[in-house]
């Protein structure tokens, strides 16, 4: 995550009017792992990245700029403009947009230059088949387009982008089209693809769920503008804690152990541990990401005795913000590096006479898993 | 020998080459000016649709009249065709080809037209952030999905000009063997009384109709093979 921002090769810069918003980015992004894209509809986060595949284009505009993975697509000082055929990426769109006159093997096949009977035939079908696995579409090749379901057919679509070895994967909101379980389908083949793949991705969406599960860095955009950009953990509880239930905080942590007793599994991060409901997919040593919600989080002065909350993590108060209502605030804390939130009400602040520095317990109600 | 007579056989022959050349020349010009149509947003664009939709609403004559008058040796066609040493076209085979082919344009473009819209923009973006030129994504992604309206407008052009009249009349006389077609043959025999034999053709033609309005749903009936 420090390396992040250290691997900065790509950089974003375009403005471009559309009807409704403006967009005026200057983006400088890790060249590795998903970076989401997030914002409210009509912020302008596909339009961004129509710019960077090339798909839509910002004319005369003296300043803009689009390198990804170390290639300038677009300069407009020296009057590059890379067309979208030239740019070596793969683009999920929305909608799985899969030809619908060719079947899943050749729908995959179709961006392969030795598909064709090239001399590099061999390299681009070491391309496919990795594709084919990572998605796991084996089964589904000699299948017409149609009669796969709305999963199957963007798990094809993702397969097809990736089977050219792109250096960059663009992810127009690829889940939005999908029901909920449909999505939960898809998911773990993206977190497969974060996992095991070395190109950066630029992933389009707003659904908190997806920032959670997937992102490393996470840009929000408002009104075509970018409000924030950073790592993901950091940039959630700086500028998405205000206002809503969803204000918490995210947290990488490693399982340690399960309590087959009382079915219940034990996380560390870097700060303390605390107990989650167990599941299936918690086996120890295994890396996972909880969410710590800032209404689940109490604070006391001493570590409590004869209470029913299990979780109690020593913290400083980091900062103190008003909420969206007027009888709360918002709590920053700081555990070991890990950064938590409190939602209390500001008789209590006021009661616990919290000031930035002082130690407090935090007492976590809950912890729910990211998955 | 399926016809009764020479003169039949030599009407149906023509009418079919003439049918089949001015479908074959209209799908290659209308494709381009059909992809300009459905993609462009500019004013001309708009100019240039009501200018290919023109056959459409004027009389064959008045399309007949001035093409006599731009083949004739004071036309700029005639001018033209004289001074490549090919003489003038009025009454003959190529210029009834010409004629048919401004006659049927719009049956040509309309429909390839409105498969270009119904397709929208994205297969042709899909295909470029595969990797494709754009003239190679044109021939593998936009041509298949747009067949149907291919078939449509070759179903259409070919009937349309089998259907010819006015036009026919107007710039090829009737001409045996070079530009009499079945529907002026008719017209001939109705003239001189020949009631049997014009009913034998025109009874034909009412066939032929229901030929090509019956393929014409089968082909609107089959899955539009659009993107998923």
């Amino acid at each position: 995550m420090q390396a992040a921002h250290t691997a900065s090769d790509a950089h974003i810069r375009l403005r471009l009017a559309r009807a409704g918003f403006v967009l005026d980015v200057d983006l400088r992004l890790p060249g590795r792992g998903i970076t989401v894209l997030f914002g409210p509809s009509g912020s302008g986060k596909t339009t961004l990245l129509r710019c960077v595949a090339g798909l839509e284009r910002a004319i005369g505009v003296p300043d803009a700029h689009v390198t990804m993975a170390g290639a300038v697509w677009q300069d407009a000082a020296s009057g590059v403009f890379v067309p979208t055929w030239q740019r070596a990426l793969g683009y999920v769109f929305q909608e799985a947009s899969l030809f619908a006159h060719l079947d899943v093997r050749q729908n995959l096949v179709f961006g392969l230059r030795g598909g064709r009977g090239g001399h590099d035939d061999a390299a681009a079908h070491a391309g496919l088949d990795e594709a084919v696995a990572l998605l796991g579409i084996g089964s589904l090749l000699q299948r017409r387009v149609d009669t796969l379901s709305g999963g199957e057919r963007q798990r094809v679509a993702i397969a097809r982008a990736l089977a050219r070895q792109p250096r960059v994967l663009l992810l127009d909101e690829p889940l939005a089209a999908l029901d909920r379980s449909r999505k939960q389908d898809i998911l773990p083949w993206l977190e497969a693809l974060r996992d095991r793949l070395q190109i950066p991705m630029l992933y389009v969406t707003h659904a908190m769920d997806e920032v959670a599960r997937l992102a490393d860095t996470l840009v929000l955009l408002e009104a075509g503008q970018v409000r924030a950009c950073g790592p993901v953990a950091e940039v959630m509880v700086q500028h998405l804690a205000a206002g809503g239930d969803e204000a918490g905080a995210l947290l990488e942590a490693t399982v340690r152990g399960r309590d087959a007793t009382w079915k219940l599994a034990e996380v560390v991060f870097d700060g303390g541990s605390v107990w989650l409901r167990d599941s299936p997919v918690l086996e120890p040593g295994r890396r996972v990401r909880v969410r710590v919600l800032a209404r689940d989080v109490s604070l006391a002065l001493a570590a409590p005795a004869g209470t029913s909350i299990q979780n109690q993590l020593a913290c400083t108060v980091e900062s103190i913000r008003p909420d969206s209502h007027p009888s709360q605030v918002l709590v920053r804390l700081r555990c070991g590096t890990a950064t938590l939130l409190a939602r209390v009400t500001a008789r209590s602040a006021a009661k616990l006479e919290l000031i930035t520095d002082r130690a407090v317990w935090a007492l976590v109600k809950s912890v729910a898993l990211v998955e | 020998m399926p016809f009764p007579d020479p003169a039949t056989q030599s009407a149906v022959l023509l009418t079919v080459r003439l049918a089949a050349c001015t479908t074959l020349l209209l799908l290659l010009i209308a494709t381009p000016l059909a992809w300009v149509l459905a993609r462009s947003r500019a004013r001309w664009s708009a100019v240039l649709g009501a200018v290919v939709a023109l056959p459409l609403v004027l009389p064959p004559t008045v399309l007949g009249f001035y093409a006599l008058m731009a083949m004739g040796p004071q036309g700029w066609l005639g001018q033209l065709t004289q001074s490549l040493g090919l003489g003038t076209l009025a009454f003959t085979f190529t210029g009834l080809l010409l004629g048919s082919v401004v006659y049927s344009l719009p049956f040509a473009v309309q429909p390839i037209q409105h498969a270009f819209e119904a397709m929208g923009p994205r297969p042709m973006e899909v295909a470029a952030t595969l990797g494709l030129p754009p003239f190679e994504a044109f021939w593998r992604v936009a041509l298949p999905i747009a067949r149907p309206g291919f078939a449509v407008a070759a179903v259409l052009s070919f009937a349309h000009t089998v259907g010819e009249f006015g036009l026919v009349l107007m710039i090829g006389g009737n001409i045996p063997g070079q530009t009499r077609v079945i529907s002026t043959l008719i017209y001939g025999h109705v003239e001189a009384m020949e009631y049997p034999q014009a009913h034998a053709l025109a009874l034909g033609m009412v066939g032929f109709a229901f030929v090509v309005l019956l393929a014409l749903s089968v082909i609107k009936r089959r899955a539009p093979r659009m993107v998923a």
